[in-house]
């Protein structure tokens, strides 16, 4: 994203990452409380989501309890590694895939409506691609999680 | 509470989040075969059980210039484990804190969490706050910066089983 957020999208993103409301018209809720109309509200949402900035508007579920998910690392050679993890994506149920900085090159999130799909997933990923995926599910969450602090300056 | 398959159905629906209309709840009730009263009560009664842990924007910080992402691991013993996770997830510039498996030998680790920062070594000297913060600056620890990010979006909990496309 490239250009500066009007303080419009600014209040947006602070103000209800948590607690949206629970309305029949929830923007129209938004709207009142911001000082503004429901209109004006949707198309700064529209905004949001087509600067990336925006990803959804939704539940964060606890994890395990509507379905199963885990976190997996691969050890991919670097030539292989686009390939790889463009095949990773392909999977519905892979929601978050990322290279980072380490021996263990490729992370991503399984999530499905069970373990036992989850493990198959785990186990099609090794089988297909010839690579041992560790599988790193959750034990223990500790975090309450309340949406990302921005800094805006 | 246990989820009824009407809950899980709303989930479902919900993939993807609410849409951008004047009555979002009656769109997304349309797409699981309730009406908008019965989304709004379900939603509320899953908020309120804890199984929706959030409800709301859920923000790319990338697009946010939030360049530096760094996971960062720890090794601690299963005493000290609790202790350092609760301090951890205190921290205002921590987002998730979790206990994981290790696996031995590549991977030692067993407590795991998300720093988000602009710069690179901002994040590092967050790094070295936090593991003192929470008691854990003498333990082996490893600092998984992001690169690319092939991929992000909400889960699909409650979705049918869908085959991969060839």
């Amino acid at each position: 994203m490239d250009r500066p957020l009007s303080e419009l999208e600014k209040r947006l993103v602070d103000g209800f990452q948590h607690d949206f409301p629970l309305h029949p018209r929830p923007f129209a809720i938004i709207a009142e409380r911001l000082g503004t109309d429901e209109r004006t509200v949707i198309e700064a949402l529209e905004g949001l989501r087509e600067a990336g900035v925006l990803g959804r508007i939704g539940a964060v579920v606890e994890p395990h309890r509507a379905g199963y998910s885990t976190l997996a690392a691969m050890q991919v050679p670097a030539p292989l590694l686009p390939q790889i993890a463009n095949f990773v994506s392909g999977y519905p149920e892979v929601t978050h895939n990322y290279e980072r900085e380490h021996r263990l090159n490729l992370w991503f999130v399984i999530a499905g409506p069970s373990r036992a799909r989850v493990a198959a997933v785990v186990a099609d990923i090794e089988y297909r691609t010839g690579l041992a995926v560790l599988d790193l599910p959750l034990e223990e969450a500790f975090h309450l999680d309340l949406g990302f602090r921005v800094q805006w300056n | 509470m246990e989820l009824t398959a009407a809950d899980r159905a709303l989930l479902a629906a919900l993939a993807d989040g609410l849409p951008l209309v004047a009555r979002p709840y009656a769109e997304i009730g349309r797409r699981c075969g309730l009406d908008e009263q019965q989304v709004l009560a379900r939603l509320r009664r899953m908020i309120a059980a804890g199984v929706i842990r959030r409800f709301g924007l859920v923000v790319h910080h990338r697009a946010l210039g939030y360049r530096a992402n760094a996971m960062v691991v720890f090794d601690v013993p299963e005493a000290r484990l609790p202790e350092a996770a609760r301090r951890l997830a205190a921290l205002p510039y921590v987002t998730l804190c979790y206990r994981r498996p290790r696996r031995p030998p590549l991977w030692p680790y067993n407590l795991f969490c998300m720093i988000h920062d602009k710069e690179r070594a901002r994040v590092l000297a967050l790094v070295a706050e936090a593991a003192e913060a929470a008691g854990i600056a003498d333990l082996p620890r490893a600092v998984l910066f992001s690169r690319r990010c092939f991929k992000q979006r909400g889960a699909r909990y409650g979705s049918p089983v869908t085959e991969r496309a060839a």
